[in-house]
């Protein structure tokens, strides 16, 4: 019985094909594959398609960390392949789903391997496990694969230290459907010379394969040259009869890769995410004190892959101690294995920073969110004003390496108290002269620098604040003085300050779902929905992060959040319902 | 003679006119040769002044010299119609009228062959890029758009008279002459008269009460083999026409290699086979309104 191709594991490329910031276009069994290495020496084998329009995303570009394709701009992560950026609306975070089709992947010998949806690991060879592999030149083939195994079970060749011999033994190691070994013996002296060399055959479609074949010795220095040259000539010739054999026989029906449809939500209306969820563990795979009082923790995921971030998103994060926390990924683009987060120990807290500081160690495992993104970075500004107060730093730093790595104009203000307080200094360091520090200022030379940095309003230019409460205050007050209009001025508060006045009671009709609720006293809009089965995504629970909005058709809402704006206040026509109420008897929500 | 079964059994594209040529570049006395729908077809000026387009024929290979209009009879003739600039046949039934364009009648436009270019694409694929604004910084970077001003606004879509319209569609375009320091906002109005042909209308810059037209008439070669006809109707009294066309050009060229990189090649129809953006709301409803019309040619109809 001959095995399903499609669940065995094939070379796809091999080291040299994928080179840093290069895209290899690849085939398998029909399938057009992008092969990209990042970095981080990942090689992602993904299909060679957008899948926004359908372009080939190898004639897109790697930037190291992500791959852009080349009609819109659309940014793809290193592992993941979920999107991080569409450019058309950089207001808007992508739909965390929107992701082009991975294959699995190895690298062994070599050579990459990947396959439509392989079983176990690549093949393991004794001779190359046990020997010191050498790639020999890739040989593409116009003929079937079967026929090229074939061909290659009476393949001659010389030992690598004996090409002068005259007289040589083949001996056929083993073969099977998509590979063969061989080993030349010179007989013509008694020195024992023996070389075995592995053709892996690559099904590329039912009509071409590529001969990509490992030599189970490096050969010396010196002669490695005219190695590859004899193995060239050889194999040369024997594509040549390949494919003379090949040009008799009728042309195979090329194969016809089926292309997956894209998720229903995506093709229609995005789905509304639900519920308070801690859907991922993840393990603490290294903390470490990043500054004073601040500690650092790099999340690693169990199993699988971690889903994609983009700059501002946050994660909760659900404690030992029962609690939940909300804390930003600080990571730079392309850093997709881990989610690192900074946490700064508030001992008059209730528990949170507390916990994380003391509790949990290396090796745990944390029950956290998806991450959520209410603070996306636009990236159509000609310039970038980052304001970072303290460990505010967190989400800033995400979106300055993101800047950065797009050479896009920026500048991040780090306010702290002395350089020992200033989180993850060593990449601050990494982002050069765009990083300006301002180290123990007290607080009204802290407003009078804002006041400064915020002066000129520009059309063109976006400003970014997170920090304490006293700061935001400032920054939003500087800012609306100095005539920036509020849609330009984001922020994100760690928490809401404000005191919350829970005392009315009103009515809440829901326009899609087709239901009235009494929102009594002492409770929230957000709890008396998910008690009637009405359930809403939520996070912060106090009017901070954004994640529990919901949109208002009427009625007056009573703001408590620090989430919007103040014309998004005034506008009224959105609400956070884990602390606003209402003004009027009844408002009516879109849900 | 064998009978054989067109490649094109969609009725709807079979009976439409195509475009196949500017009028300006049709030879005279001599037969010119192309495709259309999969099927040859041959072309010419008749010595007596008239365009004529027939099926080929052995007799009358391309290249060959027409000796006087009687050599011309004969033949399997097709439908011919000059308008716009652009000569139109039709290997079905057409309509008595090819779409409206009043304004290529107005006298203070110039009206003008911008060039035409082959593509292996569909020209859906080809009027569906046309459409497509989002493109501009990336493709067109330091022409129809400058990064990193990527962000479409919305825009109004719908259908109306049977077209599809694109309207209020506004771009961030780079510095167009030597009076403006920053990058401006552009106002496009599309609109697709006929499966294979789109429009761009803006404001004139030289006489903002009118519109300057930028069109391309998509002649179907094949189902995934097209040359597509840029038209140009613009109030202009500077620019020379080496100029306009050298940069109509320069702009299909920077299309051309990511169109022959799309794949499939032929527009899918079904909703799920591409995500699409609110940026994308002109081709999702261009898509729907070939799924209406009932267009199979060129595209892959949904449910398939």
């Amino acid at each position: 019985m001959t095995a399903d191709p499609f669940t065995l594991w094939h070379p796809v490329a091999s080291e040299h094909d994928v080179p840093y910031r290069h895209v290899h276009h690849g085939q398998l069994l029909g399938r057009e594959l992008a092969v990209w290495r990042a970095d981080d020496d990942f090689v992602n084998v993904w299909e060679n398609r957008c899948l926004h329009r359908g372009v080939r995303l190898s004639i897109g570009s790697n930037d190291g960390t992500e791959l852009r394709c080349q009609y819109h701009g659309w940014r793809y992560a290193n592992r993941s392949a979920g999107c991080t950026y569409i450019p058309a609306h950089p207001a808007d975070a992508p739909a965390r789903t929107i992701c082009n089709r991975t294959f699995p992947t190895m690298e062994r010998y070599g050579l990459v391997w990947s396959g439509e949806e392989p079983v176990g690991e690549p093949p393991t060879v004794d001779v190359l496990e046990a020997g010191t592999p050498f790639g020999l030149r890739n040989l593409p083939v116009h003929a079937p694969a079967d026929l090229a195994v074939r061909h290659l079970q009476a393949h001659r060749f010389l030992p690598s230290d004996r090409l002068d011999s005259g007289s040589v033994a083949m001996s056929v190691e083993w073969a099977d459907e998509y590979s063969v070994a061989l080993t030349a013996a010179t007989t013509d002296t008694d020195d024992g010379s023996a070389s075995t060399a592995v053709f892996f055959v690559q099904p590329v479609d039912s009509g071409r394969c590529v001969i990509r074949a490992v030599l189970a010795e490096t050969p010396a220095a010196s002669d490695q040259m005219a190695v590859l040259r004899h193995h060239a000539t050889e194999l040369n010739a024997l594509v040549a009869r390949i494919e003379a054999e090949a040009a008799l026989l009728p042309a195979p029906e090329p194969m016809v890769p089926v292309l997956q449809q894209v998720p229903l939500h995506l093709a229609e209306v995005p789905e509304a995410p639900s519920g308070r969820q801690a859907a991922l563990r993840v393990q603490v795979r290294r903390k470490w004190e990043t500054a004073a009082g601040v500690a650092a923790f790099e999340l690693a995921p169990i199993e699988g892959l971690l889903p994609t971030f983009q700059p501002g998103a946050h994660i909760d994060v659900h404690l030992p101690n029962g609690l939940v926390r909300q804390y930003s990924i600080t990571n730079g683009p392309g850093e997709t294995s881990y989610y690192r987060l900074g946490v700064k120990l508030e001992p008059d807290s209730t528990g949170g920073s507390v916990c994380l500081h003391s509790t949990v160690r290396e090796g745990d495992v944390l029950a956290i969110s998806e991450p959520r993104n209410n603070f996306p970075l636009r990236r159509d500004s000609m310039r970038t004003i980052l304001l970072a107060g303290g460990i505010g730093i967190t989400p800033l730093l995400a979106m300055a390496q993101a800047l950065d790595r797009m050479s896009l104009d920026f500048e991040l203000h780090c306010f702290a108290q002395s350089a020992e307080h200033t989180a993850f200094s060593d990449v601050l360091d990494g982002l050069g002269e765009s990083v300006v520090r301002h180290l123990g200022l007290p607080p009204d030379e802290t407003v009078a620098e804002i006041r400064r940095l915020v002066a000129a309003p520009d059309e063109f230019t976006h400003v970014y604040v997170c920090g304490p409460g006293p700061m935001l205050e400032a920054a939003r007050r500087e800012a609306a003085a100095a005539g920036w209009p509020d849609d330009h001025v984001h922020f994100e508060y760690f928490k809401n300050t404000t005191e919350i006045d829970d005392s009315s009671t009103f009515e809440v009709a829901l326009a899609r779902s087709a239901l009235t609720v009494t929102v009594p006293s002492g409770s929230t809009i957000l709890e008396v929905l998910r008690e009637s089965g009405v359930p809403l995504p939520s996070s912060c629970e106090q009017g901070a992060c954004g994640t529990c909005v919901a949109t208002v058709l009427e009625g007056e809402p009573d703001h408590q959040d620090v989430y919007l704006n103040d014309s998004d206040h005034q506008a009224g026509d959105r609400i956070m319902t884990c602390v606003s109420r209402a003004l009027s008897d009844r408002l009516v929500l879109d849900l | 003679m064998e009978i054989t079964q067109p490649a094109c059994t969609d009725p709807v594209i079979w009976n439409q006119w195509h475009v196949i040529s500017a009028l300006d570049e049709v030879p005279a006395g001599v037969v010119s040769e192309t495709l259309l729908l999969d099927e040859r077809i041959s072309f010419t000026t008749s010595p007596d002044g008239e365009y004529r387009v027939w099926r080929s024929s052995s007799r009358l290979p391309a290249g060959a010299e027409i000796d006087g209009p009687a050599s011309l009879n004969g033949l399997d003739a097709l439908p011919v119609k000059p308008e716009y600039g652009y000569l139109w046949t039709s290997l079905g039934e057409p309509p008595d009228d090819l779409f409206p364009l009043p304004e290529y009648h107005h006298p203070k436009r110039r009206n003008m062959n911008a060039g035409s270019v082959g593509v292996a694409t569909s020209a859906p694929r080809a009027v569906e890029n046309f459409l497509d604004l989002a493109h501009f910084p990336y493709v067109h970077e330091g022409s129809l758009g400058v990064l990193p001003h990527t962000e479409v606004a919305e825009y109004d879509v719908e259908v109306r008279d049977g077209e599809v319209h694109a309207t209020k569609c506004d771009m961030m375009v780079p510095k167009v002459g030597v009076n403006f320091d920053e990058p401006l906002v552009m106002r496009y109005r599309y609109r697709v008269p006929h499966p294979y042909c789109v429009m761009l209308y803006y404001d004139s810059l030289p006489d903002p009460s009118l519109e300057d037209i930028c069109a391309i008439w998509v002649q179907p070669m094949t189902a995934d083999r097209v040359r597509a006809h840029n038209y140009m109707g613009v109030i202009d009294d500077t620019s020379t026409n080496t100029d306009i066309k050298g940069y109509q050009l320069l702009i299909f060229a920077q299309d051309k290699p990511i169109l022959e990189n799309q794949h499939p090649k032929r527009l899918p129809l079904d909703p799920r086979a591409e995500t699409p953006i609110r940026a994308d709301r002109s081709a999702i409803a261009y898509r729907r309104w070939l799924s209406d019309l009932g267009v199979t040619y060129g595209v892959i109809p949904a449910g398939l």
